[in-house]
């Protein structure tokens, strides 16, 4: 037996939290330094001013670091079919050059994940989304030939979003004039190995870069270059949220468990529960959770659903419970914002499917102020999402704004 | 004569002075006997050499109950128990698997063993963690007698078929697998890599003369996890002061209660008169009067050898032999002139606070199993190996150490005959060996070593064939067949007689849960308050 003396590549109790491609540019812009922890990197919470972060995102540019985000590479001539065989809508129907927001079950149709498929050509993928599922990735992978590897820390992203993020690419040497919602577009190759898409998390015009890890600092500083003169601004979660909620966006493992991460088993939630049945393509073969899901639709054993809420008053409603008629519990509260763009105080929550329509819905908010709560029991009402509708978001050509 | 007492509690191990706190405190007057001039049974600290003191027989506290810490105040009778990080298994190649506090660099690190692994294991604790949530519950009440027509025991079977009945069809295929599989067959469904497997599959052996091949390890894993699942921060990690500590502020409470300990003073008989028990008879002649005599000796111990055998119904005393003991484990405790070095280790690394090992696969594992069938102890055994020193202070003069072995397989008897002193050394060498495989100069750093095989085990602990828990944890041993049907609440044929060791319902370990709820059936035999004995905490 040898002892040989341990390689560095062990010592991950150093430095369990990595750092993204973009940390040293990130940090060097951050006044209020307040990192939280996305899925192993460090991510900014706020850089210097959560309010004028989210205005950038609604009136210049903002610019938002994506590199945490898990990603896998999926390729082979059987990629299509075993991102079929995973995924609750038709692959088939995704062209080459194109994304397509989806989710994905287990057997049981409880949902482990949503993300964006991204197709590069007719067999190579890249799957993007906020939990971890090589394993069952894998395991479904079993009978195709396909290759599926994670890709989290090779690719660096970041999403531009906001309305000057177009003129600013146009800018940069970037055209992106044609590029339609959901469109992929190779970068020019003096920015590296990337792709940009019509994508983002905002509901507004915006854009999301990838490129090889190596490339990162050199798109990042190309951007903050023709930035000046377009208002951008480097952005953390707290703004994002903001937007998110406003365009109705939901968040695994915040606005719904995932199957694989939950301890309870009546925790996890079909499609149908959290909003996504428009996903569901039951006239494709087979998918993983198809049976569960046509039964529970035929039994119509649907016991939640996830809403958008408007509530009266200004205060917001984050984690309230929801109650039918003041008194019955009837859901939660998942998110809850006061919208700066739609001045509405509004919410995303699960609810019994039985108040689906109800009216009669009320959340009960603790308001702390200076050490004394005021209890209010306000009226909710569920209306349509997304909570605010950008023409801008999806006009092609998009505007010079 | 002596004046008699409420209540005798034969043994002072942690279980037998959880139940003496508990009867003092509801107005009985208990006197506790001990045959050692120690008292602490399986969980105990001793000097044996100077200044440094050793865990003897247990060495980690994951399971001691809360809520028995809460109600008889062991933190104001210096109880604490600390937290600790790290543990690695070294490889054969000189690489190693390290275990992490922080989520993400445990699960890199698995990854770099193989990439799905690093995954898999959130998978894998999800799925054990949900098994936790549905035992864990059974702990600290007394297990049902399915036979019985009694409103209580039709409560609990009861709220057992409900607890089964919440299960949706999948998680109770999934829990009925879970308790009869192999911890092997567990771990392959989720694990590739070799050296992951042989980590996780240590729960599933520990104390049990099975190997991690044998149907029913996978349980046996769960008893181990059980003590984390409801968010108990802090109630996992080394007992500061040794895990004699545990037993030191026991007895320090039960003595600031009123209670009476007597050392040195074996008991030879347990009285038996029409049918009831009125006391015991220590080896010196010593007559203790009591109504009550509750037992913390393992069942073969105190129905075998405290009790007449004509005094018990045949049936039971068939039942009492046939409970398997089997002992299977081994410890050596060593007192260190200095740190270890091991070299696979990068410098800095917090793997040294925790628990080592160093058997790389579940073959070896296995392997070692087949040398204790065969009737000796492991030529390449299974080493939990830590330092508790490098967090704990009290333990021993700064930059000395105690390093404390468990040591797999070990059988109770070699081929059939008794452990002479000269097998005893030859299996603290094979121990001392293994070591110093992985830790050059470790021999020369030896002060004092105490090495412990089931004889020495049971000699001095009194445990039956060296079992650590009292008797098996297989689940043919436990929850109403703890330890023999009908015979799991506590009670025995003898009227006043009770035991409360780890023979009984939940089991082994340094739990104090037996302890606790055969005071609470006593003192709802003796219609005491018992309102000081606080529920279990619920689980979320
Ligand atoms: C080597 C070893 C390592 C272990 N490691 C761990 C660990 O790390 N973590 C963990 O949780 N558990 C561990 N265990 C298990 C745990 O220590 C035991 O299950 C637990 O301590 C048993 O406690 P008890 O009170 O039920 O019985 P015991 O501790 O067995 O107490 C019985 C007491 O009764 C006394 N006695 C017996 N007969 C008589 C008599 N005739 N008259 C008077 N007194 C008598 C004995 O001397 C003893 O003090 C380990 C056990 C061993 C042996």
């Amino acid at each position: 037996m040898s002892m040989k003396a341990a390689g560095a590549a062990s010592e991950f109790w150093r430095n369990p939290q990595w750092k993204s491609p973009f940390h040293d540019r990130i940090e060097a812009l951050m006044t209020e330094r307040h990192w939280y922890d996305w899925a192993g990197y460090a991510a900014p919470e706020i850089i210097d001013d959560a309010e004028l972060e989210y205005f950038a995102i609604r009136s210049t540019a903002a610019l938002f670091d994506i590199s945490p985000m898990v990603k896998y590479s999926i390729s082979g001539p059987d990629a299509e079919q075993f991102l079929n065989h995973l995924t609750l809508r038709d692959v088939s129907k995704l062209k080459a050059g194109r994304v397509q927001y989806t989710a994905w079950c287990d057997d049981d149709g409880q949902v482990l994940d949503d993300g964006t498929l991204f197709r590069f050509d007719d067999s190579t993928f890249r799957l993007c989304c906020q939990e971890r599922h090589l394993p069952w990735l894998m395991d479904t992978a079993f009978d195709y030939d396909v290759t599926v590897r994670e890709e989290t820390d090779e690719i660096a992203g970041l999403a531009l979003q906001g309305p000057t993020s177009a003129a600013l690419l146009r800018d940069a040497g970037i055209d992106v004039s044609g590029l339609k919602p959901f469109q992929i577009a190779v970068l020019p190759k003096s920015l590296g190995r990337g792709h940009i898409s019509r994508t983002g998390f905002t509901g507004d015009l915006g854009y999301e870069l990838f490129v090889d890890r190596k490339s990162a600092g050199a798109l990042w500083d190309h951007l903050w270059q023709h930035g000046t003169l377009r208002g951008l601004r480097a952005i953390g979660y707290h703004a994002l949220n903001i937007a998110r909620i406003e365009a109705g966006f939901i968040v695994a493992n915040a606005d719904f468990v995932t199957s694989e991460t939950a301890l309870r088993s009546n925790r996890p939630r079909l499609p149908d529960e959290i909003g996504l049945d428009w996903m569901v393509d039951l006239t494709k073969p087979h998918f993983n959770g198809k049976r569960a899901i046509e039964r529970s639709r035929q039994s119509k054993s649907r016991r939640e659903v996830l809403v958008g809420l408007e509530i009266e008053g200004n205060e917001p409603a984050q984690h309230a419970i929801v109650y039918h008629a003041k008194r019955r519990e009837v859901g939660v509260v998942t998110a809850g914002i006061w919208s700066p763009t739609a001045k509405r105080n509004i919410a995303l929550a699960c609810v019994d499917a039985r108040y689906e329509t109800g009216d009669n819905l009320w959340v009960e908010i603790y308001a702390l102020r200076e050490l004394r709560y005021h209890k209010l029991m306000k009226r909710a009402r569920i209306v349509e999402r997304p909570f605010i509708k950008l023409p801008r978001r999806t006009l092609t050509p998009p505007g010079d704004f | 004569m002596n004046k008699p007492y409420d209540v005798i509690v034969v043994g002072a191990g942690h279980n037998g002075l959880v139940n003496a706190c508990y009867l003092q405190r509801s107005g009985l007057n208990v006197l506790v006997v001990e045959k050692n001039d120690w008292i602490g049974g399986a969980a105990v600290s001793r000097e044996l050499t100077p200044g440094i003191l050793y865990s003897n027989c247990s060495y980690v506290c994951s399971l001691f109950r809360p809520e028995i810490m809460r109600d008889l105040e062991l933190a104001k009778h210096g109880l604490q128990i600390i937290a600790y990080e790290g543990g690695a298994v070294f490889k054969q190649d000189g690489d190693f698997l390290a275990s992490y506090r922080n989520h993400h660099a445990h699960r890199r690190e698995f990854a770099r063993h193989a990439p799905r692994d690093g995954e898999a294991y959130e998978r894998y604790a999800r799925d054990v963690t949900r098994q936790c949530r549905f035992i864990q519950p059974l702990l600290m009440r007394t297990a049902p007698d399915p036979a019985s027509l009694k409103p209580r025991d039709l409560g609990e079977m009861l709220f057992l078929l409900k607890k089964f009945n919440e299960l949706t069809a999948r998680e109770m295929a999934d829990t009925i697998r879970f308790w009869t599989m192999s911890i092997s067959d567990f771990l392959d469904e989720y694990f590739e890599a070799e050296v992951i497997k042989a980590y996780l599959a240590i729960s599933g052996i520990i104390g049990t003369a099975l190997g991690p091949m044998s149907p029913g390890t996978a349980y046996v894993l769960l008893h181990h996890y059980m003590g984390e699942v409801d968010g108990n921060v802090g109630a996992w990690g080394y007992a500061r002061g040794g895990m004699g500590a545990i037993t030191r502020a026991l007895s320090s409470s039960f003595l600031a209660s009123g209670g009476t300990i007597l050392t040195d003073a074996q008991v030879s008989k347990v009285l038996v008169r029409n049918g009831r028990t009125t006391g015991v008879v220590l080896e010196n002649g010593d007559e203790h009067l009591a109504t009550t005599v509750v037992s913390n000796a393992d069942v073969k111990r105190t129905f075998l050898k405290l009790v007449e055998e004509p005094e018990l119904p045949g049936d039971f005393v068939r039942q009492v032999r046939n409970f398997k003991m089997r002992g299977s484990s081994g410890k050596v405790n060593i007192a260190l002139d200095s740190l270890p070095e091991f070299p696979a280790l990068p410098k800095g690394s917090p793997c040294i606070r925790g628990d080592m090992h160093f058997t790389d696969t579940v073959e070896r594992m296995e392997r070692g199993y087949d040398d204790w069938k065969a009737g000796t102890w492991s030529a390449d055994p299974f080493l939990d190996m830590m330092i508790p020193t490098t967090i704990d202070p009290t333990m021993a003069p700064p930059g000395q150490h105690f390093m404390s072995c468990f040591v797999q397989y070990c059988p109770p008897k070699i081929r059939n005959a008794d452990w002479t002193d000269a097998d005893r050394d030859a299996f603290g060498q094979t121990v001392i060996n293994q070591i110093a495989d992985y830790s050059p100069g470790f021999k020369d750093r030896i002060i004092h070593m105490e090495v412990r095989t089931p004889r020495e085990l049971e000699a001095e602990v009194g445990l039956t064939e060296g079992n650590i828990f009292q008797g098996e944890l297989t689940f043919d041993q436990l929850l109403f067949n703890r330890p023999i049907p009908g015979y799991a609440q506590y009670r025995s044929p003898i009227a006043g007689l009770y035991i409360c060791g780890s023979s009984t319902h939940p089991g082994g370990g340094v739990m104090g849960a037996p302890g606790r709820n055969a005071a609470i059936e006593i003192m709802r035999d003796l219609k005491r308050n018992a309102s000081h004995a606080s529920p279990a905490h619920e689980i979320l």
